[in-house]
Order: C-alpha cells, then structure tokens, then sequence
C-alpha cells in the first residue's frame, strides 16, 4: 500500500449493482480499490471501506437486513469498531442502519416511486471524514437512484442526533419524505456515514457532476491517514 | 408448533403502501380510513411448550423479523393439531 494510493475495500453481496461503479470510481480518484466477497470472515488489507448501492437480497423482509448478517458485515463492524473508515451508499447506508452502526432506519419513499435524479445537497459539516473536503455552505449536486430512502428517526433520536451534529448532509429538495430532509448522517465517533445519493456516480464531468469525488476524496483522505498510522 | 408473526409499521410511521391501498380501496367505493400494510411470517419452530416457542420467536423478531425502531409485531401460536 502506497501512502498515495490508499486501499479502499468495496463489499459486494449478492444483489449489490454499483460495487463496480464504486470501484471504478475509487480507482479513477487515485485509490487502490479492493473487491471484497459478502462471504469473507476477514477483510483485506485495506484502510478503508465501502458498502456499495444495490439490493442486497433482493431487499427481502427490510432493505440491508439480511446482508447485515453476512461475514463480512462481522468483519466490517470490527474494522469500524477500530475506528476504521466506513462509507455506505444507498443500500450499504440501508445495511449500516439495520446493523445498528448508524441511527435511523430507511422506509419506503413518501411517494412511493423510484426517484432516480440529480440532487442537491447541503453540507451541514464540513469537520467530518467524509466532508473535510467540501467548503462550509457548500450544496453538492449527486445523484440518487431508490425507493427506499425515505430515512427516519424519531422526534428524541433526531433531537439527539441534531444536537450531537450527525447530520451531515440534507436535500435541498427533498426527493423521498425523510425527516428533517437528511440525506447522510455519520455515527458519534464520526468514522462511519451512510447516504442515499451515490457519489460514485458523480465523479465524471461527462455524466453532470464531480461532486461525488469530494465525498469519495474525504473517505481517500482518511484511509490514507489511517494507514500512514499503521506503518 | 406453528408460529405466526404480524410485524406492522408502529404508529405514527409514514406508511406510503397503507395510504395507496387506503386510496384504492376508496376509488372501489369501500369507505375505509387509516389502512397500514404489514407483513406476516409463518414459522415452523421445533419447541413444541408454548412459553419456549414464544421467547424463541421474540427473540428472532428482536433479531431480524422487525425493526423496533419503526416496526412492532405480534405472535401467535398455533400448536399444529
């Protein structure tokens, strides 16, 4: 692992669709992107984790609650209990909510449609991880794809979560119903984040946005961090 | 033993499937309010006394079945006769 070129593990379950995406994504910012099996009791050697969008079985009972039991979510929740990096997109932030690692739960849209369009989002913080690359005030424009995004707390576990300042980013136009607009939330140590829009499908001019390299670029940063600690 | 699960969305959770199957239900002219759509699990559980086969399927309700923090459910039992 070079400092430069951090290494950045991408869990795929079966039924996940954007582990590709994500991979690529990380590769073409400058990160070493490993491919790590659901079925893996260990992960490799990586600095950092990413649990990609899809429809982790079939989104079956509850979306994230069957592939919160994989090995590999073993793996991950120690590997963030470590206080390793960990970012889940759409369905890993579902997965991350049903594991417990993050607060909330995600529901089906208000609307019950798929929404699947550019968003903007508010930074809310810009001292986490995941944001240290965004400028206070900042609106990202990144693109979501679900229909079930619709996050949820209740009115004590939002006040907790807005007084601790885990909400990390918010639509400006919210396209699911979730309460208090939340589009991303970190947990309270601030080492994992969970959010509905995909930055990896936002880090090419060509398809409308470079946004998402700033989120994806905060995760790089970090692993690189953690792993020039470990040296 | 039989076991049956209702796992229903707690009260006050938007429910957007309730509120389209409530607004269909009224276009069928059935004058019907507050429809909520759960889910239900049917189980075949090994322990075969009650009490043991109840704390059995709490115990997989609190672990996978539901989500407390937005579902609530129910159990019933049925002793396969």
């Amino acid at each position: 692992m070079t400092e430069n070129a951090p290494r950045v593990g991408v869990v795929t379950f079966p039924g996940s669709n954007d582990d590709r995406d994500a991979l690529q994504a990380l590769g073409r910012l400058g990160a070493e992107p490993a491919a790590v099996w659901h079925a893996a009791e260990r992960l490799p050697d990586v600095a950092a984790i990413v649990l990609p969008g899809g429809f982790s079985y079939g989104d079956y009972l509850r979306c994230g609650a069957i592939a919160r039991f994989s090995p590999a979510m073993r793996a991950v929740a120690e590997f963030a209990a470590d206080g390793g990096p960990v970012l889940g997109i759409c369905n890993g932030f579902q997965i991350l909510c049903e594991a417990g690692l993050l607060p909330g739960a995600l529901r089906p849209n208000a609307s019950l449609a798929f929404v699947c369009r550019d968003v903007r989002l508010r930074v809310e913080r810009t001292d986490t991880l995941f944001t240290a690359l965004c400028e206070p005030g900042d609106t990202l424009t990144i693109p979501v794809k679900h229909g079930e995004g619709c996050w949820f707390a209740d009115d004590e576990l939002l006040e907790e979560l807005e007084a601790k300042g885990q909400i990390v980013l918010r639509y400006e136009e919210n396209p699911n119903g979730s309460v208090a607009d939340v589009a991303g939330v970190v947990n309270g140590e601030g080492n994992v984040m969970g959010l509905m829009p995909h930055p990896e499908h936002a880090v090419d001019p060509l398809l409308g946005s470079t946004d998402g390299a700033l989120i994806l670029g905060g995760l790089m940063a970090a692993a690189r961090e953690r792993a020039s600690v470990a040296v | 033993m039989r076991a049956t699960v209702l796992v229903r969305p707690k009260p006050g959770i938007l429910d957007p499937q309730g509120a389209a199957v409530e607004s269909s239900l009224r276009q069928l002219g059935f004058p019907v309010g507050d429809a909520r759509v759960g889910r239900v699990v049917d189980l075949e559980v090994e322990a075969t006394d009650p009490t043991v086969a109840r704390s059995e399927v709490e115990r997989m309700c609190e672990q996978l079945l539901a989500n407390p923090l937005i579902e609530s459910y129910e159990i019933e039992l049925e002793d396969g006769r």
